[in-house]
Parts: structure tokens; C-alpha cells; sequence
């Protein structure tokens, strides 16, 4: 498994779920979406498959996961059935602070 | 990371939705419509042999159109100040060629024939192509890259281009905007200059939160007053300057009450705000809340707010200490850290002034050619003056270089200036330092007295000396009828410092 890029774009191998690397741990990390390792987004390679029922809980667009150590960021880009996960255990997802509208 | 991501989302998120209203012309851009020019536009940038998309003109659908072609094309987006004579333009333009330069017809002559520069009409960039065609996203996703290249005001010398990299905006949209969090009905009225970042801010988080924007190209009171009420305006941002006039036109009509109840937030920043007129324009807007963003160039746009419920809790409060919140800036946004140093770089006790170090994932702090200011462990020295309570409210007192040196003493202008501004026959003040053979430096004041008023030389002496330490009491005091600003609401005390000679 190789080391994440900040700004990478990856999609799920079984479902319509894609996301960037917001920020990412140094060495390797096994990023998995719907219990299958995520692939390069602008691969050829198109969803099959099955989704692992413990990986189901779904991404949505404009979310923010992160690891319980936080040194793993991602934002999901494109809506997906399938679960976040890094090294087995599931990506939580990261809320943004309610702030005024100021721009 | 590229900014045209965020594009992106909106587009598959509600692509039919309005994105941009030029308010002058009416036009109008859906979310599915800038998509789509934006990718006809970034292939013929790459087509040309262009390294930077300059624009110089005033707000229009053009500029969302541009930002978002040239971080497609992979190119930095450089909007130009078009209140700059023509011979600084064209030593800017040197500066960032080969270039494609798009600006309005009456100026295309004036930069025709150009080696290295191609030359392209606002209208034109917009009426043709765009629709029905298959496009690639194929934008890079380095988050090293340039998006945005932005040349500050220079106060001395050439100015310096800022350097905003597609990591620094995205990570300051991902830490303070809500993706989708607009509804269909909100609109915000933007009226900052195009070339300034509170302008580029505003195209990126209005597009990531799905809010429709009305762009007021040539600021009047009369006009915001117009379009606020036409488009139905729940979000505005203003200078102070801005909020003024606002305010003034009101009251000239004889109004008390704005009557806007949609206008449901209005954030001011980009300069130092009277308490007069904050608390004027919070009557006049009952239903409204007030946010006060402060930010830099370099640190794309905003780093701490003043919000609604600060705003509330200083005016209800009794007690002195949260009530002058009223004037500060807030505190820092998540994910930003704000510190207070002294000369020597040590950081001081809470309300003690210095300099204001900002650190963050959104902070540049690094110009073209010039490399980066920002230290080893990510601060960046904003040069503006400052001072932090104890709850973390940021207080501004001007640039750090304002600061008058009197018998080795550092005076804060800020401090002087707010003395004065409580006198009631005060309407504008600027306090600076001007030389002195005998203590270096000596402490000025220019005062815009309100209409019909008299108050002598001696009597705001006195005023200053009831109130402050002697040496804070200014030797010379000159009566003007206006102060300089410029047209983002700063006072420029170089201009001061020169008409006073």
C-alpha cells in the first residue's frame, strides 16, 4: 500500500464514492472504501463488486473523515454507499464549526 | 487540491442553480454554465503560450469565469487593480508576462501589440463557447501549485505578489464553509474589488456553499441599497467606509429603520470600524447580525471574527471589558492560531501590544521572487499591531510601522485616535507620528470636525490631557475636511504624513 498525497484523488472500487487527501500521516496507510482499497480516481478501472456490510455506512458530499489520531484527513468529492477506512478502523466524520458568513 | 474542485461539487451538487448576478447588467451564470465555460476557457489558455491569466476590470461574470479557467488551465490568476494610473499597470503586466491579459474594450488599446501579451475582451470571453461540450476534468491536483497571485498595495516601494497556492484557499474554504449550506433563496451582495482577496474569498465560499452572488461592480450607498432590496439579499460584506455611507444614506432619508429584514447577516472589515458607526448601522438593521472579519492578502482572507452573538453580548454588558469587544476582531477561526510578540519576538501578556503572528494551514505568507516570511514553525509576521485579551479577542491598533517612537516611548496611534473619536464634535481622525529634534518623534493629529462645529487647538489638548499620559497629548493639530482612504476603506497615513509635511 503506498503513502497518501495531499491532494490525491481516490474513488471507491465498489461504489460511486470519491475523495481527496486533505491531509495524510507519513508512511503507509491502507485506505479502504466499503471494506475494498481505494484506487486512483482517473484510473480506467469502473465500481464492482460487493460492499462489506461492516463498510456500509455510506460518504457524503462535502463531509470531512478523519482517523482518531487525526493525522488523516479526507473530503468526500462524489457520494458513495460504501464506509471509510484506514488500517481496518473506520474514519469518523469531522464536523465544521457553524461560523458566521463573513466572505 | 485545485479550487476548481470545489467548482465541481456545486456543479454536481445543484448545476441549474443561479451562481452569479452581475447587478449592473443583470446577467446571469448557473453553477452548470461557469462549469462548462471554465473548461472551454482552460483549454485555450493552454493552447496559448500564457503563464498567467491577468485580469484588469471591474466585477463582472468574467471574474469568477477567470479565477476558475486559469486553476483548470493550471495557470495563477493575477486580477489587477484598475485604479492604478496606466504606467503601473504596464510595469505589473512586465512583471508577470507571457501572458493572456483580458480586460474591457475602451482599454484594449492601450496594451495591444504587446510582445508576450494576449490581448482578450471581458465580453467576448464570456458570450461564446461553453455549452454542450464534453469536457475532461482534468485539472491538477498538486496542492503546490499557484492559484491566485495578488499584488498587495505597497505602501513603499514596487509591490510585492502574494503567492496563494490552491492548498492555502482550499484548506481556508474546507476550515470555515459548510459545503451546500445555503439555501436556494440566499444571496449575497458582494461589492469588494475583484482584485482584492476579500473579493476572491467571496467567489470561492459563496460557490462552495451553493449562494447565489449579486455583484455590485462600482460601489454607491443608493445602488447597495437597490440591489440589497431587488435580489431579496440575506448576506452582505462591506469596508467601513462602505457601511458609512450606508448608514448616512439612510439617516438622509430620514429612516430609522433599514426595513431589510432579509438581510439576515452583514460582515464589515478590511479597516478600522468607528463605534459610532457600528452602533448607528446595528439601530438601522435591527433584524440583522453583525460579523467583523479581519484578515491579510497573505493569509487568504479571513483569520478571526467578530460574530452575532460577540456583537450582542459587548452591547448588553455592563462591564467595560466586554463592551470594547465591540471593537475588536474577534478571535481566531478554527485550525488559525494568533500570537502577540514584542520587538525581540517574545510573545507578550494578554493586553499588551505588538506585533500580530498568524499560523495556519490558509497562511502564505510568501511573495514572487521574494520567497516565504513565514518562520520554521509556520508563523507569519503580519506587520499590524495588536493586542489579545484574555478570552483571546483580538484588538488592531494599525500597522506595526505606525507606531510613533516619542523619547524612546512607543504611542499607538489607534489609542489616540479612539480618545478623540469620543469627543462629539469629532467626525474623522487620523493620529501620526512627525519628526522632532527634540524627541524624535512627536504625536499629530488631523481632525474632521462635524458639520458646523468649533473646537480650538487647545481644547482637544486638554481633552487628550484629561484623558491620557501627557506625552500622548498631540503637539499639532491640523483641521481637514476629509481624511484619504482608499477604496477599501483604509486611511492612508502616508498621504497624511505628506500633506502635513
Amino acid at each position: 500500500m503506498p503513502t497518501l498525497k495531499t491532494g490525491a484523488r481516490l474513488k471507491s472500487a465498489v461504489c460511486d464514492g470519491e475523495i481527496m487527501v486533505v491531509a495524510a500521516p507519513s508512511g503507509d496507510v491502507d485506505l479502504t472504501c466499503g471494506g475494498e482499497p481505494m484506487i486512483d480516481a482517473s484510473s480506467g478501472e469502473s465500481a464492482g463488486g460487493d460492499i462489506h456490510p461492516d463498510h456500509a455506512v455510506g460518504i457524503a458530499m462535502g463531509k470531512r473523515y478523519i482517523n482518531e489520531a487525526e493525522t488523516l484527513e479526507v473530503l468526500c468529492v462524489k457520494a458513495g454507499d460504501g464506509g471509510l477506512a484506514a488500517d481496518g478502523a473506520l474514519l469518523l466524520q469531522k464536523d465544521t464549526k457553524k461560523l458566521p458568513k463573513t466572505d | 487540491m485545485n479550487v476548481m474542485m470545489l467548482l465541481e461539487m456545486a456543479n454536481s451538487a445543484f448545476p441549474d442553480r443561479i451562481a452569479f448576478t452581475n447587478g449592473a447588467t443583470g446577467e446571469t451564470l448557473s453553477y452548470s454554465q461557469l462549469f462548462s465555460k471554465a473548461g472551454t476557457r482552460a483549454r485555450e489558455i493552454r493552447a496559448s503560450d500564457s503563464n498567467r491569466f491577468v485580469k484588469l476590470d471591474v466585477s463582472s461574470l468574467v471574474t469568477p469565469l477567470s479565477l476558475f479557467a486559469s486553476g483548470w488551465a493550471g495557470i495563477p490568476y493575477v486580477p489587477l487593480n484598475y485604479r492604478l494610473t496606466d504606467e503601473e499597470i504596464m510595469r505589473l503586466i512586465e512583471r508577470v508576462k507571457p501572458a493572456t491579459l483580458v480586460t474591457s474594450e475602451d482599454r484594449i488599446n492601450s496594451f495591444q501589440n504587446l510582445e508576450g501579451l494576449e490581448v482578450l475582451d471581458s465580453s467576448d470571453l464570456l458570450s461564446h463557447g461553453g455549452e454542450d461540450e464534453s469536457l475532461e476534468n482534468d485539472w491538477d491536483m498538486d496542492p503546490e501549485e499557484i492559484a491566485v497571485l495578488l499584488f498587495t498595495s505597497g505602501t513603499t516601494g514596487e509591490p510585492k505578489a502574494a503567492m496563494l497556492r490552491h492548498k492555502h484557499l482550499v484548506s481556508y474554504i474546507l476550515g470555515s464553509v459548510e459545503f451546500a449550506s445555503a439555501d436556494e433563496k440566499e444571496a449575497s451582495l458582494v461589492c469588494v474589488p475583484p482584485y482584492h482577496i476579500a473579493g476572491i474569498a467571496a467567489i470561492l465560499s459563496s460557490v462552495y456553499s451553493g449562494r447565489h452572488v449579486v455583484q455590485l461592480p462600482n460601489f454607491s450607498a443608493e445602488e447597495w441599497i437597490r440591489l440589497v432590496r431587488k435580489h431579496q439579499v440575506t448576506n452582505a460584506m462591506v469596508v467601513p467606509t462602505m457601511l458609512k455611507r450606508i448608514v448616512e444614506c439612510l439617516e438622509e432619508t430620514g429612516a430609522t429603520n433599514a426595513e431589510m429584514p432579509h438581510l439576515a447577516s452583514l460582515a464589515y472589515g478590511g479597516g478600522k470600524m468607528p463605534l459610532p458607526v457600528i452602533e448607528k448601522a446595528m439601530a438601522l438593521f435591527p433584524d440583522t447580525d453583525f460579523s467583523n472579519a479581519y484578515g491579510l492578502t497573505e493569509t487568504s482572507s479571513t483569520i478571526s471574527v467578530l460574530g452575532p452573538e460577540d456583537h450582542r453580548d459587548a452591547v448588553a454588558s455592563s462591564d467595560e471589558l466586554v463592551r470594547r469587544r465591540l471593537v475588536s476582531v474577534g478571535r481566531a477561526l478554527p485550525g488559525v492560531e494568533i500570537q502577540i510578540r514584542d520587538d525581540e519576538g517574545e510573545e507578550v501578556a494578554p493586553n499588551t501590544r505588538g506585533e500580530i503572528y498568524v499560523r495556519g494551514e490558509q497562511v502564505s505568507g510568501e511573495y514572487e521572487g521574494r520567497g516565504s516570511v513565514v518562520d520554521s514553525d509556520g508563523w507569519f509576521p503580519t506587520r499590524d499591531a495588536g493586542s489579545l485579551d484574555e478570552d483571546g479577542f483580538l484588538f488592531l491598533e494599525g500597522r506595526a510601522d505606525d507606531v510613533i517612537v516619542r523619547g524612546g516611548e512607543n504611542l499607538s496611534p489607534g489609542e489616540i485616535e479612539d480618545v478623540l473619536m469620543t469627543h462629539e464634535a469629532v467626525s474623522d481622525v487620523a493620529v501620526i507620528g512627525i519628526a522632532d529634534e527634540q524627541w524624535g518623534e512627536s504625536v499629530a493629529a488631523v481632525i474632521v470636525l462635524k458639520p458646523s462645529l468649533q473646537v480650538s487647538e487647545a481644547d482637544f489638548q486638554s481633552f487628550v490631557r484629561e484623558r491620557m499620559r501627557s506625552s500622548r497629548v498631540p503637539e499639532k493639530i491640523e483641521f481637514w475636511t476629509e481624511l484619504p482612504y482608499n477604496e477599501t476603506g483604509k486611511l492612508l497615513r502616508r498621504v497624511v504624513r505628506e500633506k502635513l509635511g
